[in-house]
């Protein structure tokens, strides 16, 4: 089970995240919903220790991650994986040391048996005999998918996916979904995935979570938010202009993110 | 027609934002001052607390060292050929040119050959560094090892902090011997002195003294740049102009620090040992 209890973050005054409270169960894939900019990357990696939260705490089957160290932080890494929001691969290396990044830092596996494994993960990803390519002659679509095959080598317990279908083929989106779904079915595991596509949200969610203004405004199953009376959450999830939530709000924003970059 | 833009005036006239702004970049200071520190502390504690990578050390080395060779070849011989003619200019009207062996070899091995050394490679690689963690930082890569239970320090730099240090340190033996080769071809092939007596006078010029002084700031010198490299790749943000900031204030920083150490640890060897 991983808490998120009163999770405060700042970028100097930015106030991202206002006191994020969140649960959620093991073995259910909890989807969280937000507008661009709205902090879902910055809580994701809260969750994985990436970040530190200027307060309140996370608790990961009842530890606290941002208060343990480093060797006890990597031995919660291992069991879990991240899709980053750009696949995030390394790009001095082949598709086949990014994907089993994790079995030759941290295994003693002989490299066939390494090279098996990482051919399977890109099976289920949909992917093959590209071990050898580097990132870069791969699509966009491919490396999230490649990105999604390193996250999953070391079968972790939990998987956090940053917007895994933004940028793909409604297609490659479906067949991504169908694989967060397989994951949760198959093996259990408990699952975040952030992501501004509504049909994805609905696919793969268990529950829906609303990250608005720096806290959760909506929580509940798919079929829940989908009849909700919310006028923030209707107006989010039908994608209108119209509503509480207005395009200067964003202008807002970002003229203060931009202040934050700068001065940094 | 254009109108002539004279609202810089007024931003220079502006006190108060004048005063801002230097007080966000003495702040800006301290920061980066700091975090190098911090980078170099946990560098030496990674380096000796966990057994390097060591293949992908030898993969920095070559990049680093070998080939850094060209161009540290060409910067010391003609560096060696210019001191030895301004200074056989300046020693003829003491009708003293034999002299000129001396102060090439003294010249060279003392200050130029570390010092011209590591600018060249604070400018090929210390540039290169900042571009290259600093491009995966802005592309989350540096995340991702760390989601990978992998060390950052570890993983990237300490293979290049280890072999910088050591490929300047070499490089600056190597820098040095071309720069005495450019006097010695100069003074003999067109000053006419004795080669016999070049060589001779070179090398009793020279105590150990010089040497390791010398080599002992290529040291520092690697450190500088390998560190400096890092901390500003780490600190790269907001895409590639952010990385393309990173590159040149690696190269700013690097280069100011190597001035202002070389001139400390000179001081330090003639006023001390
Ligand atoms: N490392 C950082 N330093 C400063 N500001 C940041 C940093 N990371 C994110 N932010 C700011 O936090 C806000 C939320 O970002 P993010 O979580 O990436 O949004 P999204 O919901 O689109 O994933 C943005 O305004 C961004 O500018
Ligand atoms: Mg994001």
């Amino acid at each position: 089970m991983i808490e998120i209890i009163e999770l405060n973050k700042f970028f100097n005054q930015h106030h991202v995240l206002r006191g994020v409270n969140l649960k959620i169960e093991t073995g259910e894939t909890m989807v969280i919903i937000g507008r661009s900019g709205c902090g879902k990357s910055v809580l994701l990696k809260h969750i994985i220790g990436l970040m530190k939260p200027d307060s309140g705490k996370i608790l990961i089957d009842g530890v606290n991650i941002s208060e343990i160290d480093e060797a006890e932080v990597n031995h919660f890494r291992t069991q879990i994986g991240m899709l980053f929001q750009g696949a995030a691969l390394f790009d001095s290396h082949t598709v086949r040391e990014n994907v089993g990044f994790s079995l030759y830092e941290h295994t003693h596996l002989a490299a066939q048996e390494i090279d098996s494994r990482v051919r399977e993960k890109l099976r289920l990803v949909g992917l093959s005999g590209i071990e050898d390519l580097m990132p870069a002659e791969l699509s966009g679509g491919m490396k999230k998918r490649v990105g999604l095959a390193r996250a999953i080598c070391t079968d972790p317990k939990i998987i956090l996916y940053d917007e895994p279908t933004t940028g793909l083929d409604p297609i490659m989106a479906d067949a991504i979904n169908e694989l967060i779904i397989r994951m949760q079915k198959r093996l259990q595991v408990t699952s975040i995935a952030v992501t501004h596509d509504m049909s994805s949200a609905y696919k793969i969610g268990t529950r829906i979570a609303m990250l608005y203004d720096g806290k959760i405004v909506a929580l509940g199953t798919p079929d829940e938010i989908r009849q909700t009376n919310d006028p923030l959450v209707k107006q989010f999830i039908t994608g209108s202009a119209r509503g509480p939530i207005t395009a200067e709000e964003t202008q807002k924003y970002s003229v203060v993110a931009d202040q934050n970059e700068t001065s940094v | 027609m254009a109108r002539l833009d004279f609202s810089f005036l007024k931003k220079i006239a502006n006190v108060q934002k004048w005063l801002e702004n230097f007080g966000d970049a003495f702040l800006g200071f301290l920061e980066d001052t700091g975090g190098i520190v911090v980078l170099f502390w946990k560098t030496i504690v990674m380096t000796v607390s966990k057994t390097p990578r060591w293949y992908s050390t030898l993969e920095q080395s070559f990049k680093i060292g070998v080939l850094s060779l060209p161009l540290v070849m060409l910067t010391s011989l003609f560096t060696g050929m210019v001191l030895c003619l301004q200074s056989a200019y300046q020693l003829r009207i003491f009708a003293a040119e034999q002299f000129t062996a001396d102060l090439v070899a003294l010249s060279v091995t003392r200050e130029l050959g570390p010092v011209l050394t590591a600018m060249m490679v604070a400018g090929r690689v210390g540039a290169s560094m900042a571009a290259e963690l600093g491009t995966m930082k802005v592309t989350e890569q540096i995340d991702a090892l760390d989601s990978l239970a992998t060390n950052p320090i570890h993983f990237l730099v300490v293979p290049r902090f280890i072999a910088t240090v050591s490929m300047l340190f070499l490089l600056t033996i190597y820098a040095d011997l071309i720069g005495m080769l450019g006097g010695f071809l100069v003074a003999v092939f067109k000053l006419g002195i004795s080669q016999y007596i070049y060589i001779n006078r070179s090398f009793s010029a020279l105590v150990m003294k010089d040497i390791y002084t010398g080599l002992i700031k290529s040291v520092v010198f690697g450190v500088i740049i390998s560190i400096v490299g890092c901390y500003y790749g780490f600190k790269a943000r907001g895409g590639a102009e952010g990385v393309g900031h990173a590159t040149t204030m690696a190269v700013v920083v690097s280069f100011i620090l190597i001035i202002v150490f070389d001139t400390f640890f000179t001081a330090l060897f003639y006023f001390v040992f």
